[in-house]
C-alpha cells in the first residue's frame, strides 16, 4: 500500500508528528529568528548593481555651476516665506516663470478627523506650486518629478533654492527626452497627496482640491529633496513608503553609484557604512541598520514625501542632506551635480524601472537582501502554525480515550462523537469569532465627536482592554458547557486564520508580517485552557499587538540612539496610535485597520481559548 | 656612345614594360570580380546602442571612401540616434570621443531604416527575393562576378544575432542564405565581418564556397565597447570596429594590403576578446586577396602608351551539325543537404556534464517509492 494510505505507516507518521510537535515548533522558531538575524551578515548578502541596461554606468558629464546662486534664491524664498507667513505663492510663480517653466498652482483643503499634535494642525488649507519644463524635442508622453517641501520655519529653504537653480540649468539643455516637473508642495504629505490625486484623477481620501491646469505625461520617477543647510557632510536616502512599499532597487543603486562617482558620503537610515563585517561591532551595525529599515517599513507610514508616489507605480525616493560635525563638507554645487547626473540617467530610461527588485532589505547602502532570501525566515514561523493545526486536527479526529465508567457502548459513543463534535463545535467557535471582530470594528470605526487626540487614543485603548473581559461574557451565550472538543476546534480555526492573515501581511509588508509573527506565533502555539492561567495571561498580554507596539517604540528609539524614559515612551506610543489613525484617514494607510480589524480579533480568540471553561 | 647605351636601355625598358603590359592584361581578372557590393547592417535600436550605429556608419564611410558608390551599398540602420531626443548634439553621430569625427551627414543614404530592419528583409536582400515594387536602392543586384562585403553588428549570442529586440537570426539561417546566394550565382567571393558578442558562432555553420569570415570574439567571449564619451553619455564605438576603422584609414584605393593584414587587426591586447577568422571555404589564398577586393571598388585601369594587338580575326561561330550533341558544361552544385556530412560529423567537443542531479534524484525517488510500495517480492508479477 501507499506511504500515506497504509494505516500502520500513517499511524507511525502521525504519532511522530504528535510526539515531536513541540520540539519541532521550538526548533523552527529558533531557526526562523536565526535566519532573520543572519540576513545582516555580509557574506549572505549581495552587492548592489545596476540592473537596467538603459541607465548603464555613471558615464555622464555633470556641469551644474550655480550652487551659490541657488543658495541666494533659497534665502530670498525664506524671506518671502516669513513675510507671507506660509507659502509665498506669487513669488514662486514669478520666479519659476522667469526660469522659463510653465507654472500652475493647485489649492487644497482638508479637515483632519482630530487635531494632529505632532504637526499642530487641524484645518489644513494650502497651495501647491509646480512648474513644467517641457522637453525640447520630445512628445509630452513621459515626465520626471523633482520636489521640495515647503515647511514652516527655517527648514528646507536651501532645497527650494537648489530646485529653482536646477530648473534654470536644466532649461538650457537640449537633451531632455521627458518633461521635468518641479514641484513645491505645502503641508508636506497632505499637499503631495492632493497633487498626486489631482494628477491621476483619483480621489481615494476625500480631500478637497482644485483640478490641475497643466500636466506632463506619465511620471516615470520622482525624487524629493530635503536640504536645510548650506553645506552638508552626507546625503541620506529614504526609501520606505506608504504601507511599507519600497521603490525599485535600481533607484537606490543609481544614487549609490553617483555618490561614489562624485565622492559624497552617502548613508541609509542615517548610518554610515562600515567595512569590518567580520567583527562583532561591524555585524551589529549592519543588524541595527536592517532593523531600522524593518521598523520603518512595518509602521506603514511614508517616511518622506516620496512615499505617496509608490502607490501609483512611480519609483520615488527622498534625499536628505545632513550636516553633522565632520570636517569634510560638500557644497550645493556638488549636490546639484549629483542630482543632474541622476536625472540625466533617468532621462535615458525607455520604460519604467522594473529590472531590479521591488522587495528587499538593505543592511547597508551597498548590500541588499532580496525577497527570495528573507522569506524563508517568515516561512519557518508560519510552519509552526501549520504543524500546530495538523496536531489539533489529528487530536480531533481520534476519539478521546474512555476513562469514565457508565458509558453504554464504545461503538455508539464513537458514532455519536462526530455528531457531538460538529454542533458544539460550530456554535462555540462562531460566537467568540463574531464577538472578537465586533470589538475590532469598534476600535477601528470610532466616530470622533470629541476632537481631542488623547481622548481618541485612550478610547481605542479602553475598548482594546475591555475586550480582555470577553471570555467571561461569551460563555453566557453558549447553550451548554464548553467541551474539550470545543476549544480544540476553536483553536484550529484560530491558528489557521492567523496563518492566512500573517501570510498575506508578509507578502505585502514583510516587516509587519514578521514582527507580528514573532509575537503571535508563540501565543498561538502554546495557549490551551490547561496552562497555568495567571502566568499565561500575563504572557499573552505582553505579546498582544498593543504591547508589541509599545516595545517596538522603545526599541526604535534605542536603534536611533535616542533612548527615551518610560513616560516619554508612553507619550510616544500614544502619538504613534494617533498617527496611525490619521495616516489611515489621510493617505489610506492600512496598518491601523489591519491591526484593529483582523490581528486584534485573532489575538482575542486566543485569549478566549485561554479562559475556556 | 652614351646615346646608344641610353637608347638600348630605353628599348629594353620598353620591351620589358610591354611584356609587363601583356602580363597585366592577362592578370586583369585574376581576382575574378568585376564589381563590388556592400551590405552593412546594424541590428540594434535605442539610445544605449549608439555604438552599433556608429560602428556601421564608420564602415560605411570607409567603404564609400574606397570607391563603392551608394547605389552598390545596402545600408540597414534603425537610424534613431542622430535625431534622438537624448542626443545633446542633434543630427550627429560621433565615432571618436571628444567628438572628433562625425560619421552622419546628408550624404548618408540609409536604405532600410527604423522598423524595416528585420530578419526577413535582410534575408530577402541577400537572396534577392524582393517584391517587384522594391526600388533599386533597396536591392542587392549582384551577379556572379560580384565581391560582396557583409558587415553585421549588434547584440548577439552563441549561434544567434538579435534584431531590434524582437527577433533573432541564427547561424544556420545565415549559412543557408549564403548557400542560396551561391546557387543563384549571386556572388563571386563574400567577406563576412561580424562585431557582436560571441561572434565566431555565426560563421561556424557556413558551407558554401568562396566565403571568408571575420568575427570580433570567440564563443563564450563578449565584445567590448570603447570610447566612452561623457558629454553624450554613451559608448561611441565597439573595440573591434574602432581598430578596424583605424586600419582602414590607412588603406587607399591603390593599396596592396591583403587579408592577412586584416586578420591581424585588434589583437587580444587591444580588443580584450580574441578575434577569429575562417578561411577554409575560400578558394584563393587569403594572402592574395587584397583589402580593396572587398572594401573598395577598384576599377582596374592601366594607362599604357603601348599598342596591344587585339586584331585576331573574329571567327564566326561554326554551325554545329544537328546530329552532334552540343557540348554541355555541367555545373556542379554543392549538396543542398549534405546528409553524409551530417551523419558522419564528429560531435562537438562539449564539456561532459554529469547527468542532471535533479533528474537522477527524481528517478531514484520514484524507484524507491515503487519498491517500497510494492515490495521486491511483487516484482515477478510485474515483469
Amino acid at each position: 500500500m501507499g506511504l500515506l494510505s497504509d494505516p500502520n505507516r500513517r499511524r507511525a507518521l502521525i504519532s511522530l508528528l504528535t510526539r515531536l510537535n513541540a520540539p519541532i515548533c521550538v526548533v523552527c522558531y529558533m531557526a526562523g529568528v536565526a535566519w532573520f538575524m543572519g540576513l545582516a551578515f555580509e557574506p549572505f548578502t549581495l552587492r548592489t548593481y545596476m540592473s537596467e541596461n538603459a541607465m548603464g554606468s555613471t558615464m555622464v558629464e555633470e556641469r551644474f555651476p550655480a550652487g551659490e546662486r541657488a543658495l541666494a534664491t533659497g534665502r530670498e524664498f525664506s524671506a518671502h516665506k516669513k513675510k507671507v507667513g506660509g507659502m509665498p505663492v506669487d513669488w514662486l510663480v514669478k520666479t519659476m516663470q522667469a526660469r522659463g517653466l510653465e507654472v500652475f498652482t493647485q489649492r487644497f483643503s482638508r479637515t483632519l478627523p482630530f487635531p494632529d499634535e505632532n504637526k499642530e494642525r487641524y484645518l489644513v488649507k494650502g497651495t501647491n506650486v509646480y512648474g513644467i519644463l517641457r522637453a525640447p524635442r520630445a512628445p509630452r508622453t513621459e515626465a520626471l518629478v523633482l520636489s521640495a517641501p515647503c515647511t514652516p520655519g527655517d527648514n528646507n529653504n536651501q532645497a527650494v533654492g537648489l530646485l529653482l537653480g536646477l530648473a534654470q540649468y536644466f532649461r538650457n539643455q537640449v537633451y531632455w527626452a521627458k518633461d521635468i516637473i518641479f514641484l513645491v508642495n505645502e503641508h508636506d504629505l497632505i499637499g503631495m497627496q492632493a497633487w498626486l490625486e489631482g494628477y491621476h484623477h483619483t480621489n481615494t481620501t476625500g480631500m478637497d482640491w482644485s483640478p490641475l491646469q497643466g500636466r506632463g505625461g506619465s511620471i516615470q520617477a520622482a525624487l524629493s529633496l530635503e536640504l536645510s543647510s548650506d553645506v552638508i557632510t552626507s546625503l541620506d536616502l529614504v526609501l520606505e513608503g506608504l504601507n511599507g512599499q519600497l521603490p525599485n532597487l535600481d533607484l537606490a543603486n543609481l544614487f549609490y553609484a553617483f555618490c561614489q562617482k562624485i565622492g559624497v558620503l552617502c548613508t541609509i537610515q542615517g548610518k554610515l557604512q562600515r567595512n569590518d563585517w567580520d567583527s562583532v561591532s561591524g555585524y551589529s551595525h549592519s543588524v541595527q541598520t536592517m532593523m531600522l529599515m524593518v521598523m520603518k517599513q512595518a509602521s506603514g507610514r511614508p517616511w518622506g514625501d516620496h512615499g505617496l508616489f509608490l502607490r501609483y507605480h512611480i519609483e520615488a525616493a527622498t534625499i536628505k542632506g545632513i550636516n553633522s560635525f565632520r570636517q569634510y563638507k560638500s557644497d550645493t554645487t556638488t549636490i546639484g551635480r549629483l542630482l543632474e547626473g541622476m536625472y540625466r540617467k533617468l532621462n535615458n530610461l525607455l520604460e519604467r524601472l522594473h529590472q531590479s527588485y521591488f522587495f528587499y532589505l538593505m543592511p547597508s547602502l551597498s548590500h541588499f537582501v532580496s525577497i527570495g532570501y528573507y522569506m524563508p525566515a517568515f516561512g519557518l514561523l508560519a510552519v509552526i502554525l501549520l504543524l500546530r493545526a495538523l496536531d489539533l486536527w489529528v487530536q480531533l479526529a481520534t476519539p478521546p480515550p474512555r476513562t469514565e465508567d457508565g458509558v453504554a457502548d464504545t461503538d455508539t459513543l464513537i458514532k455519536s462523537a462526530p455528531s457531538q463534535m460538529s454542533s458544539p463545535g460550530v456554535l462555540s467557535v462562531l460566537t467568540p469569532l463574531v464577538i472578537s471582530h465586533l470589538t475590532g470594528v469598534e476600535v477601528a470605526v470610532e466616530h470622533f465627536p470629541v476632537s481631542e487626540t488623547e481622548a481618541v487614543v485612550l478610547t481605542a485603548i479602553a475598548i482594546y482592554t475591555a475586550g480582555l473581559a470577553l471570555p467571561h461574557n461569551t460563555h453566557r451565550l453558549l447553550s451548554g458547557e464548553g467541551t474539550e472538543q470545543g476549544w480544540k476546534v476553536l483553536k484550529l480555526v484560530a491558528v489557521l486564520y492567523l496563518a492566512v492573515l500573517l501570510g498575506c501581511t508578509a507578502l505585502i509588508n514583510f516587516s509587519l508580517g514578521f514582527i507580528l509573527a514573532l509575537t503571535l506565533v508563540p501565543v498561538a502555539a502554546f495557549v490551551t485552557p490547561h496552562v497555568p492561567k495567571i502566568l499565561s495571561a500575563f504572557i499573552l498580554v505582553i505579546l498582544s499587538p498593543a504591547c508589541t507596539l509599545l516595545f517596538s517604540v522603545f526599541f526604535f528609539q534605542e536603534l536611533q540612539e535616542m533612548p527615551v524614559s518610560f513616560i516619554d515612551g508612553w507619550m510616544l506610543f500614544l502619538s504613534v496610535i494617533s498617527q496611525g489613525i490619521l495616516d489611515h484617514s489621510l493617505y489610506g494607510s492600512l496598518v491601523y485597520p489591519l491591526i484593529a480589524l483582523l490581528v486584534y480579533p485573532c489575538w482575542l480568540l486566543f485569549w478566549n481559548i485561554l479562559f475556556w471553561k | 656612345m652614351k646615346i646608344l647605351t641610353f637608347f638600348s636601355l630605353f628599348s629594353t625598358f620598353l620591351s620589358a614594360n610591354s611584356i609587363n603590359v601583356e602580363e597585366n592584361a592577362g592578370q586583369f581578372f585574376s581576382s575574378g570580380h568585376t564589381n563590388n557590393w556592400a551590405v552593412l547592417v546594424c541590428t540594434s535600436r535605442f539610445w544605449f546602442n549608439y555604438r552599433h550605429v556608429a560602428n556601421t556608419l564608420s564602415v560605411y564611410r570607409s567603404v564609400k571612401r574606397l570607391g563603392i558608390p551608394d547605389s552598390h551599398i545596402v545600408l540597414m540602420l534603425a537610424d534613431d540616434m542622430a535625431c534622438n531626443h537624448r542626443n545633446p548634439k542633434p543630427a550627429t553621430v560621433f565615432s571618436h570621443k571628444n567628438m572628433e569625427l562625425n560619421v552622419y551627414g546628408d550624404d548618408v543614404e540609409v536604405d532600410y531604416r527604423g522598423y524595416e530592419v528585420t530578419v526577413e528583409n535582410f534575408l530577402r536582400v541577400l537572396t534577392g527575393r524582393l517584391p517587384p515594387s522594391t526600388p533599386r536602392s533597396k536591392r542587392l543586384l549582384s551577379d556572379d562576378r560580384s565581391n560582396i562585403l557583409i558587415y553585421l553588428t549588434g547584440h548577439g549570442g552563441n549561434g544567434f544575432l538579435k534584431f531590434q529586440d524582437s527577433e533573432e537570426i541564427s547561424n544556420v539561417e545565415l549559412a543557408d542564405a549564403f548557400e542560396q546566394m551561391w546557387q543563384k550565382r549571386r556572388y563571386n567571393e563574400l567577406l563576412f565581418i561580424i562585431d557582436t558578442c560571441q561572434g565566431a558562432s555565426m560563421y561556424e555553420r557556413f558551407y558554401s564556397p568562396n566565403l571568408m569570415a571575420l568575427a570580433s570574439s570567440q564563443v563564450g567571449e563578449d565584445s567590448l565597447s570603447h570610447q566612452p564619451d561623457l558629454a553624450i553619455g554613451v559608448h561611441l564605438m565597439d573595440r573591434y570596429t574602432f581598430y578596424l576603422l583605424e586600419f582602414l584609414e590607412d588603406i587607399h584605393p591603390a593599396s596592396k594590403a591583403n587579408m592577412k593584414d586584416l586578420f591581424k587587426v585588434c589583437p587580444k591586447s587591444q580588443c580584450v576578446s580574441t578575434p577569429g577568422h575562417r578561411t577554409d571555404l575560400f578558394l584563393r589564398d587569403p594572402g592574395s586577396a587584397l583589402i580593396t577586393d572587398f572594401f573598395g571598388s577598384v576599377r582596374k585601369v592601366e594607362i599604357t602608351m603601348e599598342t596591344i594587338n587585339l586584331t585576331d580575326l573574329i571567327k564566326e561561330a561554326e554551325q554545329n551539325p544537328m546530329n552532334e550533341k552540343p557540348q554541355k558544361v555541367t555545373y556542379s552544385y554543392v549538396d543542398q543537404l549534405p546528409v553524409s556530412e551530417i551523419i558522419h560529423q564528429k560531435p562537438k567537443q562539449k564539456d561532459w556534464h554529469p547527468p542532471d542531479g535533479f533528474i537522477l534524484g527524481l528517478w531514484t525517488l520514484i524507484l524507491l517509492v515503487f519498491f517500497k510500495t510494492y515490495g521486491i517480492k511483487h516484482l515477478k508479477h510485474i515483469f
